[in-house]
């Protein structure tokens, strides 16, 4: 670890961090000073820039670049900071009502196009800072100050809307997963492209327990599955359980139980262009099949920032104008004298 | 200072059908002649067949043209036409060098494959860059939805095919405001004796007419002369190129790259081309998924360190004023142009009208001020994109670019810049002197501007956002006095661009009791109109502002000096309410018109008179 240029506390800002105790946020954002740490990007050469919503107060505790912008449209601004600027790190930092809801536009754009960001999606299922309205990854029938009855609509699975938009990069941790979230969040930086990291986060005050029911130390191990690049997909206490393919889809079963081994058991290939599994995997929800957390898919593709950085270079290398002047001094025109 | 300009309006259009000698060219022009001669246009016409009786089909020696020129004091065909409809490359080959500066071509780009671009001789895949044209180009799929449009009739292919002049006839109507029932009236009688020939006609001419109004076709029926002559290498250029073109200078006088992030509108979507173009030039610009990601791109590059813009018309505005508001709260440079168009809501996409004024001043939550200018020609808006690019840098601050519809099309000549006719803009980074001590909301004491940190700078690590910050330490604050101190540094930052902008001056008689005022693009009109009742003894002074806000420094001295004030403008008094409210002692009386369309000088000067003869 010596070797190291920076520690945590480079990324830190002077500001007092106002979430609520006990708030799923305060992880991640330890998290984030250390895989940025860890990956030796400079706080400099770092900008952070967020929505609103109780996870977007993120930027004014980074000791970095950081821009707390309007409601739904980081994705926007981080593209535009992303093209001005492709030096830079750019993380953009989301909630669910953000991202999905107001933002849903500039969300599903920004991973169409490939913009090399690195998208944080805080996803407590509520409206925090508007004092518990339901989302649009509260699930069916969710009874909010806003849905007094429950919710006669469904919700948005993230990992489907970035699959949807042919997204390259899609990882999952919980809060609670220290080490997983370092491990998605170091990924999601050496990722060219748009990583899109969802992170399921408690809220204490609107939505404790919401995740509850997979999260417990108690059923975690049961209903999880940590996946890893080049491994077995294997979870359960004592990884005795295993994913494989059962026709076109997955199934959960028991290694060495009703004819199953270790053989058969799938090996996780994050970086196959195909996301047909990859969905499958991202799919799973903790009820029949455990809920994937690790890194989904992660693969190479051309990102919107170089391609335009490239596009302004080759042309101007074959037109060869300097300047203004030239370029019009090129095209038609009479002199008076 | 402004030159005297002369607004044109094209009394007369020249429009050259051509194609192949079996395409009709010859009767589509005929009914267009003769459906402008039943509006009272005067007409001209000259059809140019081919020499040989049966050319080959698609080839040069082919072509067969028909130039029609109508409207006012029509005695020749025309030398040259605004509007060229080229049926194939070949009539595009014969026909482009005949086209005026600033006209537009017209063409079937079903045609446009390598069967027909071989046929007309040509030796790339890309006609147009291989003639070297610049125009407008309108490339409709006149065969492809000649076709569907006759899908269900019947008539068999080469009878549908025939039906191809009549579709390019239905754009050029409504190109021209040509009804098509005078059309109709025209092919019903052609073809009496085949029902099935007219309903066919019919249908196909109603698709034209449909295309242009569908893709928002327009052609600028204007032509804005300045007087300026002073020695200078000259191009032609109109309002949309123009504002282009001034952002990249702003670029490279401040040393700052140019982004720009849009989404089509009509009638701005020629900047965003024009900027995608310049990419040759080092510009980056950005289709993005909607008007406010446009915007919010911008910001984004802004707070990157880039001279950022965004274009747009007035509906579009509308949905960029929360990030407006953001970037006023942020104090980052933002240049938003609004070729402003008829509202509200979709209202009159491809007409002109000055009814933005109000949302552009006031359309945003909070207090929540910004630079307003408003070029008054096609070429001044290479001055004012300049400007206002200046004045967001050098003053940290979004600044809203009024034009217009009809400066925005209209074109004009234009003397190229020479080195030194621009300044250099000042960049406001943080000084090395405040450096170790310096906090975001830092200013200067003499604009009020804070300092641009551009990110990637060692040691200038910084927050913004949309949260009211500290003044002091620019740290999230929600304190009362410190809320209002804000909003009102804000404010005054906003007032003190007026010590940095030219005076406003007054032209013609000023000495005269009666002074007219206009504002942006209504200049050339109202210039002419003031000279003329001048010539007819009426005394009258003529101001045109171009700073919105702040007004000038001098514009109440100006105000009041004269004994009756006249705003003429296209709305129903957005610049008068304005001026009111600065300055409420006046009695502003007003011209006022709200139809889409350019006053006529005849307008304003029935309106002075009757004004002045306290009618």
């Amino acid at each position: 670890m010596e070797d190291l240029k920076y520690i945590p506390a480079n990324y830190k800002s002077d500001q007092a961090v106002r979430w609520c105790p006990g708030c799923g946020d305060h992880a991640i954002l330890n998290t984030l000073h250390k895989a940025m740490a860890e990956a030796g990007v400079a706080p400099h050469q770092m900008a952070v820039i967020s929505g609103i919503g109780c996870s977007s107060r993120l930027p004014y505790y980074m000791n970095t670049y950081g821009f707390h912008t309007i409601h739904g449209r980081a994705a926007a601004i981080a593209t535009g900071f992303k093209v001005a600027n492709p030096e830079m790190t750019v993380w953009q930092i989301s909630g669910d009502g953000d991202g999905l809801a107001i933002g849903g536009n500039h969300f599903i754009h920004a991973v169409r196009r490939n913009i090399d960001i690195n998208m944080l999606l805080f996803n407590n299922k509520i409206y925090g800072l508007t004092k518990g309205q339901y989302s649009p990854t509260s699930p069916r029938g969710f009874v909010s100050k806003s849905s007094p009855y429950g919710t006669t609509e469904d919700p948005f699975i993230p990992a489907e809307l970035v699959f949807g938009a042919r997204g390259n990069f899609f990882a999952r941790s919980i809060d609670v997963e220290l080490k997983v979230n370092q491990e998605v969040l170091l990924a999601a930086q050496l990722h060219k492209g748009t990583s899109v990291v969802e992170i399921l986060t408690n809220c204490v005050i609107w939505n404790n327990g919401i995740h509850n029911p997979i999260t417990d130390k108690e059923v975690r191990a049961e209903k999880t599955i940590h996946l890893r690049h080049g491994e077995k997909m294997l979870f359960g206490k004592n990884l005795e359980k295993g994913l494989v393919q059962d026709g076109f889809l997955l199934k959960a079963v028991t290694v060495g139980q009703d004819g199953y081994t270790i053989d058969d058991v799938l090996v996780h290939d994050a970086h196959t262009p195909s996301n047909f599994l990859h969905q499958q995997l991202a799919m799973m929800d903790g009820e029949t099949l455990p809920l994937a957390i690790g890194i989904i898919r992660d693969v190479d593709a051309p990102t919107y920032d170089e391609g335009v950085s490239q596009q302004v270079e080759e042309v101007r290398a074959k037109k060869g104008f300097s300047t203004l002047r030239d370029m019009i001094l090129a095209g038609e025109t009479w002199t008076v004298e | 200072m402004l030159e005297k300009t002369n607004v044109k309006v094209l009394d007369k259009v020249v429009v050259r059908f051509s194609g192949d000698s079996g395409d009709g060219m010859q009767l589509a022009g005929n009914i267009f002649t003769n459906v402008s001669a039943g509006l009272g246009n005067a007409v001209s016409t000259f059809p140019d067949y081919p020499a040989d009786m049966r050319p080959p089909q698609g080839s040069l020696s082919g072509v067969s043209a028909f130039q029609a020129s109508v409207g006012k004091g029509v005695h020749t065909p025309g030398d040259k036409c605004d509007v060229l409809v080229a049926m194939n490359p070949a009539a595009l080959k014969r026909g482009y060098k005949i086209l005026k500066p600033g006209g537009v071509i017209i063409v079937d780009i079903d045609s446009f494959n390598e069967s027909g671009l071989k046929k007309a001789e040509f030796t790339t895949d890309n006609p147009f860059t291989e003639l070297g044209i610049n125009a407008q180009v309108i490339e409709a799929p006149v065969t492809s939805m000649t076709k569907a449009a006759l899908a269900d009739s019947g008539m068999d292919a080469k009878s549908v095919l025939k039906c191809r002049n009549i579709f390019a006839l239905g754009l050029v109507c409504w190109l021209f405001d040509r009804p098509v029932e005078g059309a109709l009236k025209l092919l019903k009688n052609k073809f009496a004796k085949k029902p099935a020939v007219y309903e066919a006609n019919a249908k196909v001419i109603q698709a034209g007419y449909d295309y242009g109004h569908n893709i928002h076709a327009s052609v600028s029926t204007y032509r804005i002369e300045s007087d300026d002559i002073r020695p200078g290498v000259y191009t032609d250029i109109n309002g949309n190129t123009a504002t282009a073109w001034g952002f990249i200078m702003a670029s490279e006088k401040s040393g700052r790259p140019l982004f720009l992030g849009s989404y089509p509108i009509t009638p701005a979507t020629d900047i965003l081309h024009e900027l995608a173009k310049r990419k040759d030039l080092g510009v980056k610009a950005c289709q993005m998924e909607d008007e406010i990601a446009a915007v919010c791109s911008a910001i984004g590059a802004s707070f990157a360190g880039d001279l950022a813009v965004t274009s747009t018309s007035g509906p579009g505005l509308a949905l960029k004023s929360e990030g407006i508001g953001l970037a006023v709260m942020a104090e980052l440079p933002l240049v938003i142009v609004d070729v402003q168009r008829g509202g509200p809501s979709t209202g009159l996409p491809t007409k002109t009208e000055q009814t933005d004024l109000m949302q552009a001043l006031y359309g945003r939550n909070g207090e929540s001020p910004l630079a307003v200018l408003a070029p008054v020609s096609p070429t001044d808006c290479f001055t004012m994109a300049f400007e206002a690019s200046r004045i967001a840098i050098e003053h940290m601050t979004p600044v809203v670019l009024l034009t217009d519809a009809f400066i925005g099309n209209g074109s004009s000549a234009w003397r190229i810049p020479e080195e030194g006719d621009y300044p250099e803009i000042k960049v406001p980074y943080v000084p090395a002197e405040v450096k170790e001590s310096w906090k975001p909301y830092l200013r200067n004491p003499e604009t009020l501007s804070r300092y641009w940190a551009i990110p990637g700078t060692e040691g200038l690590q910084h927050r913004l956002g949309g949260l009211e910050k500290d003044s002091n330490t620019g740290a999230i604050s929600t304190d009362p006095v410190n809320h209002e101190k804000m909003v009102m540094l804000r404010k005054e930052k906003i007032e003190r661009i007026a010590n940095d902008i030219p005076e406003q001056q007054v032209l013609l008689d000023v000495d005269a009791d009666t002074l007219i005022i206009g504002w942006g693009g209504t200049y050339g009109h109202i210039y002419t109109a003031a000279e003329e009742l001048n010539a007819a003894g009426r005394r009258v002074a003529f101001t045109q502002f171009r700073y919105i806000n702040p007004l000038p420094a001098n514009t109440g001295e100006i105000l009041s000096r004269y004994k009756t004030i006249i705003v003429a403008e296209l709305n129903t008094g957005m610049f008068a309410d304005y001026l009111q409210s600065k300055f409420p002692n006046l009695d502003i009386r007003r011209i006022n018109k709200i139809q889409g369309q350019p006053f006529l000088v005849q307008e304003i000067v029935d309106g002075v008179n009757k004004i002045m003869e306290g009618k």
